[in-house]
């Protein structure tokens, strides 16, 4: 049983070993003449601006968490399959209240819009006499013309 | 085969772990932490814990080691700073309270004969997936629906800390 997960170890040496080679080989066959050019962060062609390291939408970290919340839950359905049989309801039971509990807090995510996401508003071009095409930015609507909500998550765009 | 095994996961361990903490890059520090989870993974199932090995793998080194992630683009710490730029006081406390435990560690680990125990039959059965289900949904029925309550919880907390990033970047527009 145990002795099954060799096969999982030999896997991993095996594909560390085959990166490795071809790495080696690679570095033995090929030509080696670098320049500026390609020396670039290649970047679908662009020339490459600012960092890498940008900062992130915050809203990626809730659908990780949700990821990490739901992980969890599968996990501990696995074992709950491999002893249906012989539990039997009760083990139905235990695993309908669990996962009742859980969906509480997703219920709660989806009705207060943490999933909505923002559409950014598109920058159209506008042709103006006299300057030419200038990027015209869409003007940012009054605040007072709405009452403020009380979830800031729903004051997106879609909502709007 | 086992101690060949255990060799080598606990030298990776303790080599990913020591990269983790002197890589400047934090980016870097974090996939070296996945490193060291699965080769802690590793360790497990010489234990014959398959399940907690699986666990470990997928819940730690998978979506905890996201959220990890997403904390370092978050915050965008580009501040790549070495541990020993410059000498503190605190990093040498430190250095000798780490010291103690790990006196402490091999002071009491001095008595122990075999470290690589043979694993009876009834010990291996312990760790199988089956196992852990046959107890975890009779006998520790209770824990385990905490265990939703928790996730619940969890997931409230986080997204009350969330709307608050929300409402700040709002005004400040």
């Amino acid at each position: 049983m145990i002795a099954d997960f060799g096969n999982i170890l030999l896997f991993l040496i095996h594909g560390a070993l085959f990166v490795a080679l071809s790495l080696f080989v690679a570095k033995l066959i090929r030509p080696h003449r670098p320049n500026a050019e390609k020396l670039m962060t290649y970047e679908c062609g662009e020339v490459p601006i600012g960092s890498a390291r940008v900062q992130f939408n915050n809203r990626f970290y809730i659908i990780g968490l949700m990821f990490l919340i739901f992980e969890v839950e599968i996990l501990l359905l696995f074992p709950w399959v491999m002893v249906f049989q012989d539990i039997g309801w009760f083990a139905f039971w235990a695993m309908f209240v669990f996962v009742f509990l859980i969906f509480i807090g997703f219920a709660y995510e989806l009705g207060k819009g943490h999933l909505q996401w923002d559409i950014p508003r598109p920058v159209v071009p506008k042709y103006v006499e006299g300057v030419g095409v200038v990027d015209d930015y869409p003007a940012k609507e009054p605040a007072s013309s709405e009452p403020a909500l009380d979830e800031p998550a729903l004051q997106t765009g879609v909502n709007r | 085969m086992a101690t060949y095994a255990f060799v080598l996961l606990a030298v990776l361990a303790v080599a990913s772990a020591l990269a983790m903490v002197l890589n400047k890059n934090t980016v870097n520090s974090a996939l070296f932490l996945v490193l060291n989870l699965m080769s802690v993974a590793g360790l497990y199932l010489l234990l014959h814990a398959q399940f907690l090995a699986i666990i470990q793998i997928l819940v730690y080194a998978g979506a905890i080691m996201v959220l990890f992630l997403f904390v370092i683009m978050l915050l965008n710490v580009d501040e790549e700073e070495s541990l020993f730029d410059k000498f503190r006081a605190i990093y040498l406390v430190a250095f000798l309270l780490g010291v103690v435990v790990f006196g402490q560690i091999v002071y009491s680990l001095g008595g122990v004969t075999d470290l690589l125990p043979e694993i009876s039959a009834d010990m291996a059965y312990v760790g199988t997936v089956e196992a852990v289900g046959e107890v975890l949904y009779t006998t520790y029925l209770m824990p385990f629906e905490m265990t939703a309550i928790l996730l619940t919880a969890a997931v409230v907390g986080a997204l009350m800390i969330a709307q608050y990033k929300v409402k700040t970047s709002d005004q400040e527009e």
